[in-house]
């Protein structure tokens, strides 16, 4: 009988991570952030079919990076788990909290017990009911070991991400209109050395004036207008 | 796939166990709503409802609503039993939105109605127990840019209605008005016209259904569904009409 080769734990979950962050990194990057409606995402996305940003419920949107068929899983099983809630209890009771514990449970089982763990980094982000409420938006960031942090003004999911949020920060102002928050993105996201144009954008927000479902995918005309 | 529900929301509650099975077994004295319509006009299609439900012949729900946007461009009213029928309207809702969440996109108007036809099928052993609902589909096809209407049987047979459709213990009554006055492409005036007139006729001749109803300010729900999506109706622009409809009433059966 062979003994299999002893590798230590603290081994095992470093490399884990390695090759997680490796296949996130090979991805475009994503920006979360408030404006004066809610709370616009925005994506670095040529395709018009693949879609990084969905939306899971009333409030609460979702965008996922790194490997699409596994965000793509969790972007439905975040669904279920929404309507699911809100049919057995009521549509108030479905909250951003619950659903990013409920990532953060999947991807960290994954994370330590599956051979493989997920190359994904995925974001949670619910707005709260009214402009008085503007306070409660929330954006979730859960990467691919389960690790959750709670961030307000904005977040960057993908392998730039530190660039990316240096640029950001740079006069970040959390309120803006539409059109310059989606510019602040545009720009923050393409760096010095390159421009985006619409074309090469995925964006939606979750707006406060847009009834009960308040995701909107912004696209077309409008989103040309929009972009810089 | 095995057991993996796809984008069918039904199918995911009866697996996470918050659909009952419904169990034929004897027949049950329940709250009954009554009568609904929907008609086809111009820019669409138009849709409307009684308020009343009835246990016997006793009133048991002055401000029921029976008719429901079941997503932004259809509507869906219902007559029967009113506890299955408001939660077979709150699936029928949950099961369009969640499609449409899961796939990206809409389901057809078609696929819609088939939907309601499969709700209507598994409904059926609760229907021989008395918990029969037989519902109005009414909707804007955006493929073909009109309002389309469909009806139901209990088993879950799906008829697509050119002109009107009536369902309740008013409809013969409210079908009767629409077959005479009833006319192509009307304008939405003439039309919310018309509906309140049948629904009006009906509750005149069936005690289950109700009539305006002036001293509580409760009037038939009303809606267009049309390339603007649902819309119901303001219980003023109700009321005028109902009153209208009434004075003119009134003087038909004045002497001079």
């Amino acid at each position: 009988m062979s003994t299999p080769f002893y590798v230590a734990p603290e081994q095992v979950m470093k490399d884990r991570a390695d090759y997680a962050r490796k296949g996130i990194a090979r991805g475009r990057s994503i920006i979360a952030s408030t404006y004066e409606d809610g709370i616009i995402i925005v994506a670095e996305n040529p395709s018009n079919t693949l879609h990084k940003l969905s939306e899971i419920y009333d409030r609460i949107g979702f965008a996922g990076v790194g490997r699409y068929n596994e965000f793509d899983q969790l972007r439905i099983q975040g669904i279920r788990h929404a309507d699911l809630k809100g049919f057995n209890y009521s549509r108030h009771d479905v909250d951003a909290l619950s659903l990013a514990n409920q990532y953060a449970q999947i991807l960290g089982q994954t994370f330590t017990n599956e051979m493989k763990p997920m190359e994904v980094e995925i974001l949670v982000a619910a707005i709260g009911e009214t402009a008085d409420e503007a306070d409660q938006d929330q954006l979730f960031h859960i990467l691919y070991d389960g690790t959750v942090f709670d961030q307000n003004r904005f977040a960057v999911l993908g392998g730039d991400a530190e660039a990316i949020t240096a640029r950001l920060e740079e006069g970040f102002e959390p309120r803006l209109t539409l059109g310059a928050a989606l510019q602040k993105a545009q720009a923050a996201l393409a760096g010095p050395d390159r421009t985006l144009v619409a074309g090469d954008l995925e964006v939606a927000v979750l707006d406060r004036n847009h009834g009960r479902r308040t995701f909107r995918r912004i696209v077309g005309d409008e989103l040309a207008d929009l972009a810089a | 796939m095995g057991d993996d529900p796809g984008s069918d929301f039904s199918r995911l509650a009866r697996q996470s166990g918050l659909l009952a099975d419904p169990g034929a077994g004897e027949v049950l004295d329940l709250p009954h709503g009554t009568t609904c319509i929907a008609l086809r006009y111009d820019e669409g299609v138009l849709i409307a409802g009684d308020r009343r439900a009835t246990s016997g012949n006793l009133i048991s729900y002055r401000t029921m609503q029976k008719v429901f946007p079941s997503d932004r461009h259809s509507a869906v009213a219902i007559a029967g039993a009113a506890g299955p029928a408001v939660e077979m309207v709150r699936l029928f809702q949950l099961q369009l939105e969640h499609y449409e969440k899961v796939e990206g996109k809409e389901l057809s108007l078609d696929g819609k109605a088939a939907q309601l036809s499969q709700m209507l099928r598994q409904n059926l052993p609760a229907a021989r127990a008395g918990m029969v609902v037989v519902p109005i589909f009414a909707g804007y096809d955006r493929r073909t840019s009109v309002g389309r209407l469909f009806q139901f049987d209990i088993s879950g047979g799906r008829y697509e209605e050119l002109e009107y459709g009536a369902t309740g213990s008013g409809s013969l009554h409210a079908s009767t008005v629409l077959k005479l006055r009833y006319r192509n492409a009307m304008d939405r005036d003439t039309a919310v016209d018309l509906a309140i007139e049948a629904l009006y006729v009906a509750a005149d001749e069936d005690s289950a259904s109700g009539l305006p109803d002036f001293v509580r300010n409760l009037f038939p729900i009303v809606a267009t569904v049309t390339d603007q999506g649902y819309q119901q109706l303001d219980d003023d622009e109700v009321r005028e009409r109902s009153q209208r409809l009434v004075d003119e009433l009134t003087s038909r059966n004045t002497t001079t």
